[in-house]
């Protein structure tokens, strides 16, 4: 350590005041000074927080952007999508390795540079996407931006003096309804929740029949009902926490409400407050959006000046409640709500134990609500016009709207906002995936964890009755191979799971395993069996959903794309996942031989 | 009295009880590796999987309730089971002919129980390092199942906290707390609850090997009960 940054080390503990349940954000934030976390680094951390250096390590070590190891000063992570890869994101990373002369997930001898691969960053719409050094991102790669990155990394010029251009995020909302087509709310939602009364607030939105926008569709009202009814601690509050993770890959909508409409997702968690007679809130940011950290912050100071957060909202007494946001480092499985918690409060992100619940027993026990951003953003609009008016968008069980992250095969990528009950078809046409002679083959819905559909069911509708989201819509047009589609996502959930169950930690390992297997060429009729067994395990004896659904597009793509795994299912008897011919290789080069008989009889 | 079916039985259980918690009281068994009746629950090997008025569910984390209808010893849960046992078998290095814990050992005593003659799926083969820095005890990551049973123990009964979990996904492991990582650096002591609870082979005294003979060990004499439908491998030559 350099003292410079024992300084900046002493900086961030005093900040932070050893507090244990700032334990992630003080990672992060010393991180960012000493580039990794040594032994040594962690042991001054837990000595400050009062935990052991093995809980301490086990904490950085859960998370994928917490370092227990060097990496290159310039950190390198290309977005690994599906979306990514349909761009050509894997042909980039290797050029960009052989410019700079270094391995993937390896570090450069000099120190100078590391190039890694990361789960969806959340722009899809404009990949291929890049995270350097767990902050800036870069969107639009192509080959010689790639080599132009390549030269500004060996000339060691500083990721803020890149071209700007590099960094542009756009959100280009496509279609816009009333989230989206409305004008960011400055405190008119509160001021009608305040006029109406809590009460008759908390009923408006039971009105509206809202149900949580994030996936699992609880309704709204019946959640914030229940943490009402729920009494925190003598002098603590009910906490109220918005779900800003957005780790669903395909998923990036959350991303252009925060953009646009931050005001809109605060409204609604200060009319949650004023509901719930809260006083602490958090917005669980997602560490692949630290880059909004900035203009969310300058959006709650904003506030706070114009007497809509803080001390005495709108002028009245009692009404104190604000927001810290808290940064996440990478896991996927955060956007859990209890495992979200469990990191708020600077832990590993373990899905607790339920019941109970964290409307009963949420951050530090307090009686606590988590939800997306988007639903935010209808409570508050709600709020402000009424539960019938939003009871009267959508269909009779999926009210309002649905904002939908469109990526992949489509002429118009970006941010469409719908009525529930528009049917597949109708995005796909309006994003101009049947555009060109385009012929799309299927989409993933909601995500890895949602629902792929093929072309024989683009007239269902979105809705939870039907083909529920939470808010991914990849297309892939008749090109694609789904095999891949699936492997690639199988990788995904093996990468995020948190380990702590035994299904889903050696389940999903070994899912990869065998799609890898039938990859190579090493496929027969006892894989696919052994992975129709292991998507039965996984639904229903997995700890939490991430488990339950890992193996959703396995089983998707076994029913609908056949055809793509039995051009892999060589043999109906057992093969191997390796060649045994070929490990005789060694053997045949020290002995010389390359004679009939240095080589095995051709089996199958 | 409040009570819940378990597999046609009456159970009777207390407020607060786990389903786990009031079977074992009442001497049904519910086959698991990382529930103790001295430890918190955890809820990670999911081996005690049960149907709950017909979801799945851990009976080690489900409070119990009156009039609940729960299966637990079916041929559908314990081919289930099998197949678990099969995942922690093949993550780690289980040898069990030379492993010192053999006949003593939960995981071993589980596969037999739920009829797991020999592995279904090939093994991982990690590379994990044996720590033999502690005069009086090994520890041998190849044999750990990460029930954190020892986590547990240390925490909640010894007040050390000299182990924790760290990394994630498949790469999970038991880390040590000392200032080197080892556990002879470490606060821990033969003596300790820690010391004793571990299902499998991980944690052994050192200087003790087969004072008692195979055939003669806990398991030997006295098997975990098998299933009523007790399932067969699919591959049945290999035990």
């Amino acid at each position: 350590m350099t003292s410079a940054q024992d300084d900046a080390i002493d900086a961030v503990l005093a900040r932070r005041g050893g507090r244990r349940d700032q334990l992630v954000q003080m990672l992060r934030e010393v991180q960012s000074h000493t580039g990794w976390l040594s032994r040594p680094v962690l042991a001054r951390i837990a000595a400050a927080v009062g935990l052991t250096p093995a809980i301490v390590e086990g904490v950085a070590g859960f998370y994928r952007f917490l370092h227990l190891k060097p990496i290159g000063r310039y950190h390198v992570l290309w977005s690994d999508n599906v979306t990514d890869r349909m761009l050509g994101s894997h042909g980039l990373a290797r050029e960009m390795c052989r410019e700079l002369l270094i391995e993937p997930g390896k570090v450069s001898e000099d120190g100078l540079v590391s190039v890694g691969f990361t789960s969806c960053t959340g722009l899809g719409d404009q990949g291929p996407a890049l995270l350097v050094n767990h902050h800036q991102v870069l969107t639009r790669m192509h080959a010689r931006r790639v080599a132009e990155l390549a030269d500004l990394i060996r000339a060691r010029v500083p990721v803020t003096d890149w071209p700007a251009e590099w960094m542009q995020v756009t959100n280009p909302v496509q279609r816009a309804d009333v989230l989206l087509g409305s004008e960011p709310l400055q405190g008119q939602a509160l001021r009608a929740a305040i006029a109406r009364g809590s009460d008759a607030t908390l009923g408006e939105i039971d009105v509206s029949r809202l149900r949580g926008r994030g996936g699992a569709g609880f309704a709204t009202g019946t959640k914030w009902g229940l943490c009402r009814r729920a009494l925190p601690a003598e002098g603590s509050s009910r906490v109220v926490v918005c779900n800003a993770d957005e780790g669903e890959p395909g998923t990036f909508k959350d991303r252009a409400l925060l953009t646009l409409q931050p005001d809109t997702v605060v409204e609604g968690m200060t009319v949650a407050a004023y509901l719930l007679d809260a006083r602490r809130g958090f917005v669980y940011l997602r560490g692949e959006y630290r880059y909004l950290l900035e203009s969310l912050e300058q959006a709650l100071a904003r506030r706070r000046s114009r007497g809509l957060l803080g001390q005495r909202i709108l002028g009245l007494e009692g009404f104190d409640f604000d927001i810290d946001i808290h940064v996440g480092a990478g896991a996927y499985v955060c956007g859990e709500e209890s495992a979200l918690i469990e990191s708020l409060e600077g832990k590993r992100g373990n899905p607790r134990i339920r019941p109970p619940f964290p409307v009963e027993r949420g951050y530090l026990g307090q009686p606590t609500i988590v939800n997306n951003v988007e639903t935010f953003c209808a409570a508050a609009h709600i709020a402000h016009r009424g539960g019938a008016w939003w009871a009267g968008i959508g269909t009779e069980a999926s009210t309002g709207t649905k904002i939908h992250s469109v990526s992949g095969d489509c002429a118009r990528p970006g941010i469409y906002e719908y009525p529930f009950g528009v049917t597949v078809e109708q995005i796909l046409h309006d994003c101009g995936a049947l555009e060109q002679g385009r012929r799309t083959q299927a989409v993933q819905v909601g995500g890895p964890s949602g629902v792929c559909l093929d072309a024989g069911e683009f007239t269902r509708r979105i809705g939870f009755e039907d083909v529920p989201t939470a808010g991914a819509f990849m297309v892939f047009d008749h090109r694609r191979d789904m095999f891949e589609v699936a492997r690639g996502f199988a990788h995904f959930f093996a990468h995020e799971s948190c380990g702590f169950c035994t299904p889903c930690r050696i389940g999903t390992e070994l899912v990869v395993r065998r799609m890898d297997k039938l990859a190579a060429g090493y496929g027969s009729l006892f894989d696919e069996a052994e992975l129709d067994e292991l998507q039965g395990l996984l639904h229903g004896t997995t700890h939490c959903g991430l488990g339950a659904t890992a193996t959703n597009p396995l089983r998707d793509t076994l029913m609908r794309f056949r055809a793509a795994y039995e051009r892999r299912l060589h043999a109906t008897h057992f093969v191997p996942a390796f060649d045994l011919d070929a490990e005789l290789g060694p053997a045949r080069r020290v002995t010389g031989r390359d004679d009939p008989l240095a080589h095995l009889e051709r089996y199958g | 009295m409040n009570a819940f079916m378990l597999d046609g039985v009456a159970v009777p259980f207390e407020g607060g009880d786990t389903l786990m918690a009031a079977a074992t009281r009442a001497g049904q068994h519910v086959p698991h590796l990382c529930w103790h009746p001295r430890l918190g629950q955890s809820g990670a090997c999911r081996l005690c999987t049960v149907r709950v008025d017909g979801h799945l569910a851990a009976a080690c984390t489900t409070r119990a309730t009156p009039g609940l209808v729960v299966e637990n010893r079916t041929a559908e849960l314990d081919n289930k089971r099998r197949l678990l046992v099969q995942l922690l078998f093949i993550e780690g290095n289980h040898f069990c002919p030379s492993c010192e814990k053999s006949g003593a050992c939960r995981l071993q005593a589980s596969a037999y129980q739920v009829g797991m003659h020999g592995p279904e799926f090939e093994e991982f083969y990690p590379h994990r390092p044996v720590d033999a820095s502690h005069p009086d005890m090994w520890l041998d990551l190849n044999r750990c199942i990460l029930c954190k049973l020892c986590v547990r123990a240390s925490r909640e009964i010894d007040g050390k906290d000299v182990f924790a979990i760290g990394g994630h996904g498949i790469a999970s492991h038991l880390i040590v707390n000392s200032p080197s990582g080892l556990l002879g650096d470490s606060a821990f002591e033969a003596s300790d609850f820690a010391a004793e609870v571990c299902p499998v082979g991980a944690i052994l005294p050192k200087r003790r090997g087969f004072a008692v003979p195979i055939g003669q060990r806990p398991f030997d004499v006295a098997p975990l009960p098998a299933g009523p439908s007790l399932p067969t491998d699919t591959d049945d030559d290999t035990g």
